[in-house]
């Protein structure tokens, strides 16, 4: 045995023995004044500059909403806009203009939000089968698909509500007479894209039923390429949602006016739901939302604000840490 | 060496007392009839008769599981559990489509956490087996026929065997005592594993086996016992043995218990009639109280209230879900037709939303379920069990001398440790070490003996005498005589007069021989000759009787060989001679509390009848005759100054007897000894009472009752802690207020209340024997008594002064009734101190039940003999102290320490830190399960009640079992507020336990606020941060599972931070556990992440991805952390500063370094200090104040 040996035998014995008598050296910071104000100040002059960065990063995304479920609905439909909706034989077709104000730099992004639509339910949340997804009919046990399994004895795919109910609308955008090239490969993730969905399962009686709910698929396209289904089978997690559909990859200047055409037929009415188009650029903040840099600035004027009363508290109160006047024991035994 | 020791006479002859020939009277005449229908067949345990009888073997099993019965029965005992049976509940759930997540994700937390509990039960049991194993094992030499014996095992012994037990062996089985090594068939006994008392018991076998001596002699032995069925009395037997044509009657003379030790006999033969669990001692053994700690009481409170807002929570989700769904359809249309509720299930119907609505309920009982920590039992107890580690580690609380440990023998009570208001202590053997000195002796009127007591030493500073200096030099030379020779254990007597034969000089040396030989004659000790050495040491009744007969042996009379029926002496005669005498034993007339004095009648060499006694002043001076009383005067003022110092005295005296007197003594006394009746020992005292008189007496010997080492300082500590000390004693009044002198309980200057009952008048009413007026009258005195001390109390209250209230056993029976109890209680509640005196061992189990239910206060009880059990099972806590007194107490204790100095840093630190740990690791518990479950809630919010959980099945269920509960278990393990040091130095800091300032409900809701605010914070922010616009810079919008993964990724932050926040204790355990729990997160959302799509679902690379790239998932996730300490660490900062609790005052003064600054600790200090508190500082402190207003 070495020298080296025998010594770390001997520390780990101590460390054992420090170890089994609870004095292992240890770090026990207290709350002093000074450290408090120290905190409290740094974490105002870290939060109200980071917070100013992400505002002006928020400011910097330029964002276009426009709301078309009710203008969309020519005049006379307005009242029964239902049945409108449900009524195939009437023409969908509807524009709108859109004014960028402010100069957009590509790729900007073409998005779809509906409000008030609960794809977090869990009726629907559930009501899909991933395996049938990735190997298609070879794959039977699609119970979790209900009601949506089967049509006529034959199975769906995709199966369950999720597809079943399929965003439809379609928009095309004109800018001054000429089509913008919109972008609609490499809207999902990857992951789903390479994992999830087949790429040799292709839709099977799909939209066959009596009752159809949303959009129609390709049947010779296989899944993994169907992006906007795969899109939209990324449940929402909220009742308000914004879903992407494309990307502009032209640079768009302000005032320009954007003709959209579109084609409205999602049933969005029945439950009251709004559906917006969105058009917005980005950057690593990601796309426009002052929340952060709002919250940021808060929290850290607001421990600037903490700092300074705190110090003023400590200044004017000099109470001597040992006063036990106060204690809960003590208090009792004064009063009583 | 056996055949040596053969007489022909019988030793009963000279016992009076215990040796009670039976016959066949009462009892015995129920032999064979119900209740009574055993029959043992001696020798043959084989024969057709016994197999019949198939009675058990003698394997003792002492757990709690078999093999088969393990799983059912632990798993019983689990899902006993309210919690863990609502878990168990949810699992079964899980598997059907109410549950919101899936089946294997739900079920593993709770394989899990009852596997841990299952695997530390059976941990448990396999050291329980382990021991029978062992004691199963032991081997005992039964006979194999023929005469034969050899070594078998004691679970292979059957009823009917024949055992040879040999010196120091345990038995091992119930036997009856057939024949011993001694002629006349008796062997002693040591029976401390029953019932802890160290004296040695006799036992002797019937006349009719007592020659069965050898081995050979079992050939063709043959009998037959008919004896009662098992029963649990070890004091009474009752069986007839059937000996060819004649039957014996047996008593429990005979009878010989399990688990008890064969001392000074080299042999005994036996025949076992009681195996395995029929033995007396299993059938006895009952199990322990269980005792839960109030903290627990309290923690399963708070899960009750977490049940409720569990089930308020999903109540009101339930009728949300329940509205929401009836709106699904609308006049017969669908509104939210993308969830088809057209064609439902029974889940979502809304033709039926009131049904579906119930269904949701049990859903949302499933899906909340992580407001209620499923693992909070487990760590508790894994975390209980470390620390009783921790307990049974510390070296400060190791006694090396004995080579005993502190030993936590359940791990339940822990924190209950740290909020004891009242100890209740046992005087001797606790707070003194039961080891009796001969310090002292009057003889002729003249005093000898220069030591000097530690009461003696702590009177001497309470007066500030100028004794304490010489005691100081007393004490000197008594060092320096010690060191010449080797101390010897019961004798500390100093004094040149005496010592070395030098008392032949002293004017009366007639009387000091006469005085020394009484010492080494009459006594019940039994001499032990260490062959090699030839040294010889004593086996006696009681400490104090050894002290005398080893002091009369330094003195020069050395008792070496006692026989049945004479006892031999060297001594020394008046010239100076050595010489050998033996003493013809004619009686022993022995010594019993009714009585208070033994005596002993021999025959000298020269043929002359003496009687030597000795006993309590109080029954001797009144048998002294009118002509012994030359010294009575001198001996009184001395056995009162020794009194006052806290020795126990007793009085020497003799009587010469002539031979016509004792032959009528002797007659009359040996009818009573053969009366089968109940008054027999009231005969017999009587008898004796008869000769004892006309006394002539020679002097008094004074022992010291040793305080144990440590004792003043540790009371005083104890004290400053606010903890009340109650002694409850056997011992006599006088005694027990000089302990409490010795031990600062009392103090000059205290007013004594002093409840007795002892009153000439009441006593001349017990003479006349009217027993209701009797009891009445005491009642009356006692009634009075309280009354007038609790004005005195009131009085003192007002000028500041304490009371010590000292209650006799006669007084306490009176207090202890019904309608006085209250008025009593109130009264020493008052008292700074309180002793009770006299007590009985019932009596101190009152007392202490009486505190603890009256007064709703912690207690802890403290004893170290078997008349401590009850004490130490009534009271919330139970210390045994593993000394002497044989392992009853420390059996029946919930800890066991060495010494009673232990208690200090038990209490005042293991009991601190463990209350600690354990209070802020509940409170914390609650917190990071409120804050997570308020999370899953508030999404319920948005996704209509549905029931859908935001996070991935196995993030959810991996919450309590992984990421966040090594950081629990490590602050319930690790955590410390201050330093044992500064908690020792600090000991007014106990009172956080006592008041309960850290489990207070306000504290805990505290917390649980804490936690609504984080999920609050959390839940908004995140859903704010991450609304419906892209969250990074490839468009992407945040989904139902990178909303899910980034939320739980702010709660394991939080809730970690959290922890780190509010602890000031930092070992790398702890920042291994913290941090290792947030890293571990990450490794797990990446390694799971990483998994086949089919397994992580939702979670599939949604790290790598979706988050990591993302800028504002880390923004957010730091905004979040920060805001959601801000509320806390505001209101901490602000408190630690402006309104520090004690714990923080001290970390103040750590860390500014003024620990050693005693001004400064003094003025933290002196609030420790009331006039109310017992100890020296209190002393001294009383002490300066009194001569400051003089």
């Amino acid at each position: 045995m070495t020298d080296t040996n025998r010594e770390r035998r001997r520390t780990r014995e101590t460390a054992f023995y420090l170890f089994t008598q609870q004095s292992l050296p240890a770090c026990k910071p207290v709350l002093t004044p000074g450290w408090v104000i120290t905190i409290f100040l740094c974490m105002g002059l870290i939060f109200i500059p980071v917070g100013l960065v992400t505002l002006r990063a928020s400011h910097s995304v330029v964002e276009i909403v426009d709301r078309y479920d009710i203008e969309c609905v020519p005049e006379p439909f307005r009242i029964d806009k239902i049945s409108y909706i449900q009524d195939d034989s009437i023409p969908k077709n509807c524009s709108r203009f859109m004014k960028v104000h402010k100069y957009m730099k590509a790729p900007i992004y073409i998005y779809y939000q509906l409000d008030n639509y609960y794809q977090n339910h869990r009726r629907y949340v559930k009501s899909r089968s991933d395996k049938q997804l990735l190997h298609g009919r070879k794959y039977h046990d699609t119970s979790s698909c209900q009601p949506v399994e089967l049509n006529d004895g034959q199975p769906i795919v995709p199966c369950g509500l999720i597809a079943w109910s399929l965003f439809n609308d379609s928009f095309t955008f004109i800018r001054e007479r000429a089509e913008l090239k919109v972008n609609r490969k490499n809207i999902a993730w990857k992951s789903d894209r390479d994992h999830k969905f087949g790429k040799s399962v292709r839709p099977f009686n799909f939209q066959n039923g009596t009752l159809i709910g949303g959009g129609k698929l390709n049947p010779k396209i296989p899944l993994s390429d169907q992006e906007d289904l795969i899109v939209w089978m990324r449940t929402s997690a909220l009742p308000s949602f914004r879903k992407l559909y494309g990307r502009i990859e032209e640079d768009l200047d302000a005032d320009d006016v954007i003709v959209v055409n579109l084609i409205n037929n999602y049933n969005t009415y029945s439950f009251g739901g709004k559906k917006k188009l969105v058009l917005s650029t980005s950057n690593w903040l990601g796309g426009k939302n002052d929340f952060l840099g709002h919250a940021c600035v808060v929290i850290g004027s607001s421990s600037l604000i903490l700092a300074i009363v705190f110090t003023l508290l400590h200044l004017k109160y000099r109470r001597p840490y040992g006063d036990t006047s106060y204690l809960p024991w003590n208090r009792k035994s004064l009063s009583g | 060496m056996a055949g040596a020791r053969r007489r022909k006479q019988h030793f009963s002859r000279i016992h009076a007392f215990s040796c009670g020939k039976a016959s066949f009277k009462g009892d015995h005449s129920l032999i064979g009839g119900p209740g009574f229908s055993r029959v043992i067949y001696c020798n043959d345990p084989e024969c057709f008769e016994a197999s019949l009888r198939n009675y058990c073997d003698n394997y003792v099993r002492s757990t709690k599981y078999t093999l088969a019965t393990f799983f059912p029965k632990s798993l019983f005992e689990q899902f006993r559990r309210a919690a863990n049976f609502y878990f168990l509940i949810c699992a079964i759930l899980a598997f059907t489509p109410l549950s919101p997540y899936s089946a294997v994700s739900n079920v593993l937390p709770l394989v899990v956490v009852i596997g841990a509990t299952m695997g530390k039960e059976a941990i448990e049991d396999w050291r329980r087996k382990k021991q029978d194993i062992e004691v199963n094992n032991r081997k005992v030499k039964m006979h194999q026929g023929d005469g034969v014996f050899e070594h078998t095992k004691w679970m292979d012994l059957k009823v009917g065997d024949i055992v040879k037990v040999e010196k120091d062996e345990f038995f091992p089985a119930d036997l009856i005592l057939l024949s011993s090594s001694y002629e006349e068939a008796i062997c002693y006994v040591e029976t401390m594993n029953l019932d802890g008392e160290t004296n040695l018991k006799l036992k002797q076998a019937l006349d009719a086996t007592s020659s069965l001596h050898d081995d050979s002699s079992f050939q063709n032995f043959k009998a037959v016992i008919r004896c009662e069925d098992p029963n649990a009395n070890l004091y009474s037997f009752v069986g007839s043995l059937e000996l060819g044509d004649e039957q014996h009657p047996l008593s429990p003379q005979q009878l010989l218990l399990r688990d008890s030790k064969l001392r000074n006999t080299d042999y005994i033969f036996g025949v076992v009639i009681f195996t395995g669990r029929d033995t007396k001692v299993i059938q006895n053994s009952t199990e322990p109280p269980s005792k839960r700690s109030k903290v627990e009481k309290r923690m399963d409170n708070i899960v009750y209230f977490l049940f409720a807002v569990l089930v308020v929570l999903s109540i009101i989700g339930s009728i949300f879900f329940g509205i929401e769904t009836r709106e699904d359809l609308e006049n017969g249309k669908m509104t939210r037709w993308y969830l088809r509720p057209d064609e439902t299930t029974i889940y979502y119907n809304p033709k039926r939303a009131a049904v579906a609505a119930i269904l949701q309920f049990l859903t949302a009982l499933m899906l909340y379920s992580y407001l209620i920590p499923i693992s909070l039992y487990v760590s508790i107890e894994v975390v209980k069990v470390l620390q009783s580690i921790f307990i049974n580690q510390d070296l400060h609380m190791y006694y090396e001398e004995a080579d005993k440990p502190a030993r936590a023998r359940t791990s339940n009570l822990n924190e209950e440790l740290g909020q004891v208001d009242t100890i209740l202590s046992d005087k001797t053997g606790t707070l003194t070490c039961n080891s009796m000195e001969f310090i002292k002796c009057s003889i002729a009127g003249t005093s000898y003996g220069h030591g000097i007591t530690e009461i003696e030493r702590a009177l001497a500073w309470r007066k500030g005498s100028p004794l304490a200096q010489e005691a100081a030099e007393v004490e000197g030379q008594v060092k320096e005589i010690q060191e010449e020779k080797p101390s010897v254990k019961g004798f500390n007597f100093v004094d040149e007069r005496i010592m070395n034969s030098n008392w032949l000089n002293e004017p009366r040396a007639d009387v000091i021989q006469k005085f020394l030989r009484l010492l080494a004659i009459c006594h019940t000790a039994i001499p032990e000759v260490d062959e090699e050495t030839g040294r010889i040491s004593y086996e006696a009744e009681s400490p104090d009787e050894a002290a005398f007969v080893v002091a009369a042996k330094e003195l020069g009379f050395e008792f070496y060989e006692r026989t049945q029926t004479s006892i031999s002496l060297y001594e020394f005669d008046l010239s100076g001679k050595k010489v050998k005498r033996s003493y013809n034993l004619l009686n022993i007339l022995e010594f019993s509390s009714s009585r208070k004095r033994m005596s002993v009648i021999l025959r000298n060499e020269e043929g002359k009848l003496l009687l030597l006694c000795k006993g309590a002043d109080s029954v001797m001076f009144e048998r002294l005759a009118k002509n012994g009383q030359e010294f009575a005067e001198q001996t009184k003022e001395h056995i009162e100054e020794y009194a006052d110092v806290g020795l126990r005295t007793l009085v020497l005296a003799y009587r010469d007897i002539d031979e016509e007197e004792y032959v009528e003594f002797n007659e009359k006394f040996t009818e009573a000894k053969n009366v089968v009746s109940a008054n027999r020992e009231e005969m017999i005292e009587e008898v004796a009472e008869k000769i004892e008189r006309d006394l002539i007496l020679l002097g008094a010997t004074a022992v010291e009752d040793k305080l144990q080492n440590g004792v003043p300082e540790c009371i005083d500590k104890l004290a400053q802690a606010g903890i009340k000390i109650w002694v409850l004693t056997g011992d006599k009044m006088e005694t027990a207020i000089n302990i409490g002198f010795a031990c600062s309980l009392l103090r000059q200057g205290m007013k004594q209340v002093v409840i007795n009952s002892e009153t000439p008048e009441n006593k001349a009413l017990e003479k006349a024997g009217d027993k209701t007026a009797t009891a009445a009258a005491y009642k009356a005195s006692v009634l009075q008594q309280i009354a007038e001390g609790k004005q005195l109390l009131t009085s003192s209250n007002e000028n500041s002064e304490a009371l010590a209230l000292i209650v006799d056993g006669k007084s306490l029976t009176y207090a202890l009734e019904d309608d006085v109890k209250d008025s009593f209680l109130e009264l020493a509640i008052g008292c700074a101190s309180v002793i009770c005196c006299r007590s009985s061992p019932k009596q101190k189990a009152l007392v202490t039940r009486l505190v603890k239910t009256k007064t709703g206060s912690t207690t802890l009880a403290i004893g170290d003999g078997a008349n401590d059990v009850g004490m130490l099972q009534e009271a919330d806590i139970g210390v045994g102290i593993s000394g002497v007194e044989g392992m009853q107490a420390v059996m029946s204790s919930d800890i066991a320490i060495a010494q009673f100095r232990y208690l200090e840093r038990l209490l005042l630190v293991h009991g601190h830190w463990c209350y600690r740990r354990i209070s802020s690791m509940i409170c914390y518990f609650f917190y990071k399960n409120i804050a997570f479950g308020f999370t899953i809630f508030f999404f319920e919010i948005y996704a209509s009640f549905s029931g859908q959980a935001v996070y991935n099945d196995w993030f959810l269920s991996l919450y309590n079992v992984f990421f966040t509960s090594l950081p629990v278990i490590a602050l319930g393990v690790f955590d410390q507020d201050v330093s044992s040091r500064l908690c020792l130095k600090f000991p007014l800091l106990y009172q956080e336990g006592i008041q309960n300032v850290l489990f207070s409900w306000l504290r805990i809701l505290a917390w649980a606020f804490n936690g609504v605010l984080s999920a609050t914070i959390i839940f908004f922010f995140c859903i704010r941060a991450m609304q419906h616009q892209a969250f990074r810079k490839g468009g992407e919008v945040a989904g139902l599972e990178v909303l899910g993964a980034t939320m739980y990724t702010c709660v394991v932050w939080v809730v970690n931070c959290q922890m780190a926040l509010s602890i000031t204790y930092f070992t790398y355990i702890q920042h291994l556990f913290i941090w290792g729990g947030i890293i571990l997160w990450y490794i797990f959302l990446m390694a799971y992440g990483a998994m086949d799509p089919n397994i992580s679902t939702t979670a599939y690379k949604v790290f790598i991805e979706a988050c990591a790239p993302a800028g504002s998932y880390w923004l957010l996730t730091l905004l979040v952390l920060i805001t959601s300490l801000l509320p806390y660490f505001a209101y901490s900062a602000i408190q630690i500063r402006f309104f520090p609790m004690y714990h923080q005052m001290i970390q103040w003064i750590r860390s500014d370094g003024q620990s050693d600054d005693p001004e400064y600790c003094n003025m933290v200090r002196q609030r420790s200090i009331r006039h109310t508190t017992v100890g020296y500082t209190a002393r001294f402190e009383a002490k300066s104040k009194s001569s400051k207003e003089r």
